[in-house]
């Protein structure tokens, strides 16, 4: 998790929610939240922080924040190999 | 005020181009000196951001996804760029736009292209009917629902190798029921089914593209040979012909259908010299700029048309003119292809990066 | 940050890679659309009143549905009847609408027979078709004068022994055909096979007998028939050898049965168009079929024989778009594959038609954020329960209501009793109230048939 946190800083994010890997040329789309926690994970490299910098900003528990951020990652894992 | 007209079939893929560009090319040499509005369905669509012949690319929901998002999609797109004119480019699209063109005349959005009737009455699971009312010969054509025809179709008197078609696109030959089968699927797997056979007829291909008037007539025709073939089976090099029996069998077609708008008829010369009809496309081919090489522009003719204007026949064109198709690539920066993903439409010209 | 200040409400987060095709973000528009109410009902509501899933009927949509077909068939051709398709769905309440809106019954089983009977449709207007007809239900259809379509050489004779029995003579009966359109694949196993003589050979016999009279024929040319052309060559077809038996046997035909197959705007699988498009309207299909009675029958009644009464036994096109089934979000995963997948609460086990639909999928509220390939799987415990292999939905969160469309044809019928019970079907009527028209099942239902030896009775102390 941490690793992919490490390697999500490599990304080019556009406001617009399009991500860039410049490392394998592949292009995503992410939407408002996904481009919320790519923005946090460029200066946070502890999933728990994050997940807790969520919970501050949005209305749920850390729960189900936790659960859909480490779905989150774990695809953007697949995606950063 | 200059026109605007919208155009799809921006899938100009090297290998199996869509005819978009080729008419957007046309309609950009012709003295209506329009602004040309790109439709297209994936963002890589290549025409979508060819600028000498394409002003701005717009993506559009799939066909497979009903009317109702694309009339969404079209009415939001009009009310920014106004287009007085859209020619549809591709089969699997032509159905929608044939219903939507009703609502698209209320909008001021004006089409020239057949009806669903019309459409139906060409669909390609009706050849021997039509080669009937028409008078012109055509192969057997069976629409095929399940794989397993191939196998017994031998005994309703089906001769091997016979043609294995997509009901939009696509076709094979097949020598034997397993090699059938397996074209079946594939083509099925893409395009549903049914899926063709066709019975297989040793000849020469001739193909002609015109406008059918609406009235009965045809208002313009270009006739090509194709001279060298992709291995698609797509012509990359062809020249234009006059075969008087290939234009009449057109002329016929559209007094017979009426037809409206942009048509491709295929054939096929026999050894014995008799000619066939294998397909008919309800819209111009991706080899129509031959028609603006060859002095018949007819994307031209076709907005001429659907803007109400009186004609005068076109001439014959001159057989022995060659077009020999290349392919070059586009440079697109990464903020035009952010923003047709993400907004579906290209930058502004002028506003790229 | 103030106490009266809201945090904004949490969207799961997507992240979507772009490949070379399939990158259109318009390319879901058409899921992406919700639904809130069925005939004017909330959805809310409905399954916070009734459960969840939860089938709803429309009883607008369901009489609206029926009268366009009577009245595309009968203000083309003089005598049209028809007979509802018992096992297309044979909720009491479907039933009994669609016989309010003067349709007969079309039975395939004695189970069906007897369900027709008890709601009270006389036996003359049942018209009893189907494979396995036993001597009882035959003895019991010939006794109350039911039209019978026999289907085979063995219950022509057991008929033919049944009305000797009872001494009838001449009971009117209706023989099933079979034979090559052209444009289906014919359905050989079902009645006697015209091509090869079967059905002449079958007409002889009834002629032959002092007990039967042959007066009606019948054909089912298939099912979700796209191509309206198909009909007009069965039609044809069946006028044909309607003249050629009368000339051989000097029977007399009275009726003509069609059999149903219509298709209704429902997606099957494989077929590239969306079903607005390939799915003919009923003036379609009534164009083709009465276009060519008109063609066969144009000398009918100058030689001297009545004009056949034209018999339909349309279900699907009846009943399918007149229901919707509503489900919950049970669970998100993840699979290893990378796919995003849900659990929901109804499975093939009561959406049987999900292996050979794509039914329209749409969420109960407007749903924000990007539409994500899914795949839909229902709640049973086995690895066929899938409800959708691939429906593009924005993200849901467990609870969020679903409605799957439509879901009127063969699904309260085929739907089975495995590991759960089956969920409520209500219906919505004319007036906006809502009835439950089939109570959700309980456990009693599912064991009071059962007996347990008494010396079985686990024991656990």
């Amino acid at each position: 998790m941490k690793n992919t946190l490490l390697a999500s800083k490599r990304l080019a994010i556009s406001e617009s929610g399009f991500v860039f890997d410049p490392v394998s040329g592949q292009s995503f789309s992410v939407n408002e939240t996904g481009l919320v926690i790519l923005h946090l994970a460029q200066h946070e490299d502890d999933l728990d922080k994050l997940v807790e910098q969520l919970a501050e900003q949005f209305d749920a528990s850390i729960l189900e924040i936790n659960r859909d951020v480490q779905d989150f990652i774990y695809r953007l894992k697949g995606f950063l190999k | 005020m200059s026109l605007t007209i919208a155009v799809t079939g921006m899938n100009a893929r090297a290998d199996n181009p869509g005819p978009g560009l080729a008419v957007a090319r046309c309609l950009k040499e012709s003295a209506l000196a329009p602004r040309v509005i790109g439709f297209g369905y994936e963002a890589l669509d290549p025409a979508l951001y060819h600028r000498g012949f394409v002003d701005r690319g717009y993506l559009l929901p799939y066909p497979s996804h009903g009317e109702d998002a694309l009339l969404a999609r079209l009415t939001e797109l009009h009310e920014r760029e106004h287009f007085d004119v859209l020619i549809p480019c591709l089969d699997a699209e032509m159905q929608s736009f044939a219903r939507l063109a009703p609502t698209l005349t209320g909008m001021g959005i004006r089409t020239f292209i057949p009806n669903s009737h019309q459409l139906a009455l060409r669909s390609k699971d009706r050849l021997p009917e039509l080669a009937a009312a028409t008078g012109i010969s055509s192969p057997r054509t069976q629409a095929v629902y399940q794989a397993n025809f191939f196998h017994t179709c031998e005994a309703q008197g089906w001769r091997y190798p016979l043609m294995v078609k997509g009901l939009f696109y696509d076709a094979k030959l097949a020598y034997n029921a397993d090699e059938a089968v397996a074209i079946f699927h594939r083509i099925a797997g893409e395009w549903g089914v049914p899926i063709l056979a066709q019975s297989w007829i040793l000849g020469e291909e001739i193909n002609l593209a015109g406008v059918g008037d609406g009235l009965g007539g045809l208002a313009g025709a270009v006739m090509m040979k194709k001279r060298a073939l992709t291995d698609k089976g797509k012509g990359w090099a062809g020249i234009s012909i006059h075969d008087d029996e290939l234009l009449f069998a057109a002329k016929r077609f559209c007094e017979v259908t009426k037809w409206r708008g942009g048509l491709e008829l295929e054939m096929l010369r026999d050894e014995q010299g008799n000619l066939h009809l294998i397909e008919i496309n309800p819209r111009f081919p991706a080899w129509i700029y031959l028609s603006a090489g060859v002095g018949c522009n007819l994307p031209d003719l076709l907005v001429r048309l659907a803007l109400g204007e009186q004609l005068l026949p076109t001439p014959p064109t001159p057989a022995g003119v060659l077009f020999i198709r290349y392919a070059e690539e586009a440079i697109v920066s990464l903020a035009d292809f952010e923003n047709i993903t993400v907004l579906g439409e290209t930058l502004r010209f002028g506003a790229l990066a | 940050m103030s106490i009266t200040e809201k945090k904004p409400a949490w969207v799961a987060p997507v992240i979507v890679r772009h490949s070379s095709s399939g990158m259109n973000k318009f390319g879901g528009v058409r899921e992406a659309q919700f639904r809130n109410e069925i005939a004017g009902v909330s959805i809310a509501e409905l399954v916070e009143k009734y459960g969840s899933p939860l089938f709803v009927l429309s009883e607008e949509h369901l009489r609206q549905s029926v009268r366009r077909i009577n009245r595309a068939f009968s203000t083309r051709y003089a005598k049209v009847r028809q007979a509802w398709s018992y096992k297309t769905n044979y909720i009491n309440a479907v039933s009994a609408i669609l016989h309010q809106e003067g349709c007969d019954a079309e039975v395939v089983s004695e189970f069906e027979y007897d369900k027709a009977r008890r709601l009270g449709v006389p036996a003359s207007r049942i018209f009893f078709n189907g494979p396995h007809k036993p001597r009882s239900a035959l003895a019991k259809a010939v006794k109350e004068g039911a039209r019978i379509h026999i289907d085979h050489l063995d219950e022509l004779a057991l008929l033919e022994e049944v009305a000797n029995e009872q001494g009838v003579l001449e009971f009117p009966v209706t023989i099933r055909l079979n034979f090559d359109t052209g444009f289906t694949e014919n359905w050989g196993r079902f009645g006697f096979n015209l091509e090869n003589g079967q059905a002449m050979e079958a007409a002889r016999r009834i002629a032959a007998s002092p007990n039967l009279k042959l007066t009606g024929l019948h054909n089912h040319i298939g099912t979700f028939i796209t191509d309206p052309r198909a009909y007009t060559a069965q039609v044809g077809i069946m006028i044909g050898f309607m003249n050629s038996v009368e000339a051989a046997t000097g029977c007399t035909i009275t009726t003509l049965d069609i059999g149903g197959g219509f298709a209704s705007r429902n997606a099957l699988q494989g077929v590239y168009l969306p079903p607005e498009q390939i799915t003919p309207t009923a003036e379609q299909y009534a164009e083709a079929i009465c276009g060519a009675l008109a063609v066969g029958l144009k000398n009918r009644e100058q030689n001297g024989k009545p004009l056949p009464e034209l018999i339909l036994e349309t279900g699907r096109a009846v009943v399918d778009e007149a229901e919707w089934l509503i489900s919950s979000v049970v669970a998100n995963k993840r699979l290893p594959d990378g796919r995003r997948a849900m659990v929901i609460d109804a499975g093939v086990n009561i959406l049987f038609t999900a292996f050979w639909y794509n039914h329209e999928v749409r969420p109960a509220r407007p749903v924000e954020g990007i539409p994500e390939d899914t795949v839909l799987y229902g709640p049973l415990c086995m690895n066929i329960d899938i409800v959708r292999q691939s429906v593009s939905l924005p993200p849901m969160k467990t609870g969020d209501l679903l409605s799957f469309w439509p879901v009127g044809a063969y699904n309260n019928t085929q739907w089975m009793q495995f590991i759960q019970l089956r969920p409520a079907v209500v219906l919505v009527r004319q007036n906006g109230q809502v009835d439950v028209v089939r109570r959700a099942e309980t456990l009693d239902d599912v064991e009071n048939p059962e007996h347990l030896p008494i010396d079985l009775q686990p024991n656990f102390s």
